[in-house]
């Protein structure tokens, strides 16, 4: 396959970016999107180029690395898919195919197609865990959970914290992350005792990192490579309710 | 500072006395069908209302707009911040019309509601409407605003009776995501509710659209000899050229 590529480039965080064009020949369709980013950067090393820098790591879609915005859709136009799981037979011979960092306020780029996804973190930090004595494991089935809170939990615990919902968000919002991360823990006993602080405390680091307001597009859930529901952030912001009067009257 | 969640609540919480409002509006103004003297009564008895209660709710509805639209306004200056720069190539994958232009068409809805009651309910517009009186429809035989009158000779203004559909058209594109929306953001909402209360949303908005804008058409239509179920009673006092 011959591609025309579009690609952007951004020397540092204050640095204008541009964008630049390439042509790469010869790729398999077989390939992956990042192995051809790969074949590109190796051709830009040998004609004595800078490479293009890129985020990947787990190459498997579990891990939330990989990022890009290709041809306008957040991992590409595949839906439930990862960057690096979005193969080049999905593209035509002699496509031009632009390739842009996620574009948000809270995630600045760092360098060409790389960002600072570090605001999810920090979400993360303010209620996005279980304060537990940590240890040996407990025994199985001493703590009972029914199935379908499990199964429910487990839906939002698939979220990998790629950054495609805000990426994909004409409002660069972060609601599906945060209420994939906060329902996963809120539906099951051991989050309950702290699920009030949670939720306030990860909203407020939310809106804190410059993130935009829900809109209720539905645009996150579309691009979302693990298929996140709607439904998290409708429960988010009943959990939100909740606690806020909670702390109002208590 | 408020939280994000909490700006939304306001937009979703008045947002449904909004909704609620132009269905009572609306189911109010369809009286205009049985012809002058419901309206006027209705009107007469709608205006009459003890002053704290028909100021109390002017009031309310008025905060719950300035809510609203203010509100409305801080979440787009801020979603606007929180995405400086836009995709070279921007995509939509689901989000409607609607959903992605309701500050445009709420900003035409402000708009609207200023016109609209400079037009029916202050009368600066066409003064001439404050002369319209009638006894058709008064409780007591003294003379009442003639607002059945009033209507026909409003809608008999071609631009402003297309103005007005316009309006309505844009009103029910705004409540048909506007209306599932506020589910969404109260929380009550679910994937096995969503397309239910999608297409009850659609619904509404259609049904708010046609119950409004069927007086100006029919007004219309009577104008151009299409139709003649709208009585005119009102003798000299409407003259064509009102």
């Amino acid at each position: 396959m011959k591609l025309f590529l579009k690609v952007w480039k951004q020397d540092g965080p204050e640095n204008e970016g541009r964008f630049e064009s390439h042509v790469l020949d010869g790729v398999s369709e077989d390939s992956s999107f990042l192995e051809m980013l790969d074949q590109l950067n190796e051709q830009l090393l040998n004609e004595g180029k800078e490479p293009i820098a890129f985020d990947h790591d787990c190459r498997e879609g579990i891990c939330g690395t990989c990022s890009l915005n290709i041809n306008g859709f957040a991992h590409g136009p595949e839906n439930s898919t990862t960057t690096c799981q979005l193969h080049m037979r999905k593209f035509e011979d002699g496509d031009t195919i632009t390739i842009e960092p996620f574009r948000a306020k809270a995630f600045p780029v760092v360098k060409d197609l790389v960002v600072n996804r570090s605001a999810f973190d920090k979400i993360i930090q303010a209620g996005g865990f279980i304060t537990v004595r940590t240890g040996s494991a407990p025994d199985g089935n001493a703590l009972p959970v029914p199935k379908k809170d499990a199964d429910l939990a487990m839906d939002a615990a698939q979220c990998i914290g790629c950054g495609a919902c805000v990426a994909s968000c004409k409002n660069a919002s972060a609601m599906l992350f945060t209420s994939a991360k906060a329902g996963h823990l809120n539906m099951l006993p051991q989050g309950q005792a702290e699920k009030d602080s949670r939720v306030l405390n990860m909203v407020a680091a939310m809106d804190e990192a410059g993130f935009g307001n829900c809109r209720n597009y539905g645009e996150c859930s579309a691009a979302c490579p693990k298929d996140i529901s709607l439904d998290y952030i409708a429960k988010l912001n009943r959990d939100y309710a909740k606690a806020k009067v909670k702390k109002v009257f208590s | 500072m408020q939280s994000s969640l909490f700006k939304k609540y306001l937009m979703a919480l008045t947002g449904i006395v909004l909704v609620g409002f132009v269905f009572v509006h609306m189911a109010g103004n369809l009286q205009v069908l049985l012809g002058q003297e419901a309206i006027n009564a209705y009107a007469h008895a709608l205006q009459n209302l003890p002053a704290p209660i028909l100021w109390g709710s002017r009031l309310f509805l008025l905060v719950c707009v300035l809510i609203h639209a203010i509100t409305a306004y801080q979440l787009i200056k801020e979603n606007r911040a929180a995405r400086p720069r836009s995709n070279e190539v921007e995509v939509t994958k689901r989000a409607g019309w609607s959903s992605l232009r309701m500050g445009l068409t709420g900003s035409l809805m402000l708009a609207f509601i200023v016109f609209h009651l400079l037009h029916f309910t202050i009368r600066t517009i066409f003064p001439e409407y404050n002369d319209l009186k009638t006894t058709v429809g008064s409780p007591d035989g003294s003379e009442i605003h003639d607002v059945y009158n009033m209507i026909l000779a409003g809608f008999r203004v071609d631009a402003i009776a297309i103005f007005y559909v316009i309006c309505m058209f844009l009103l029910c594109r705004h409540l048909a995501h506007g209306v599932s929306s506020m589910f969404q953001t109260l929380g009550l909402r679910s994937e096995s509710w969503r397309s239910r209360l999608d297409l009850f949303a659609s619904a509404y908005g259609w049904i708010i659209f046609f119950g409004f804008s069927i007086i100006p058409v029919l007004v219309m239509a009577q104008k151009y000899g299409l139709v003649t179920c709208l009585e005119s009673s009102c003798g000299s006092s409407c003259s064509a050229n009102l």
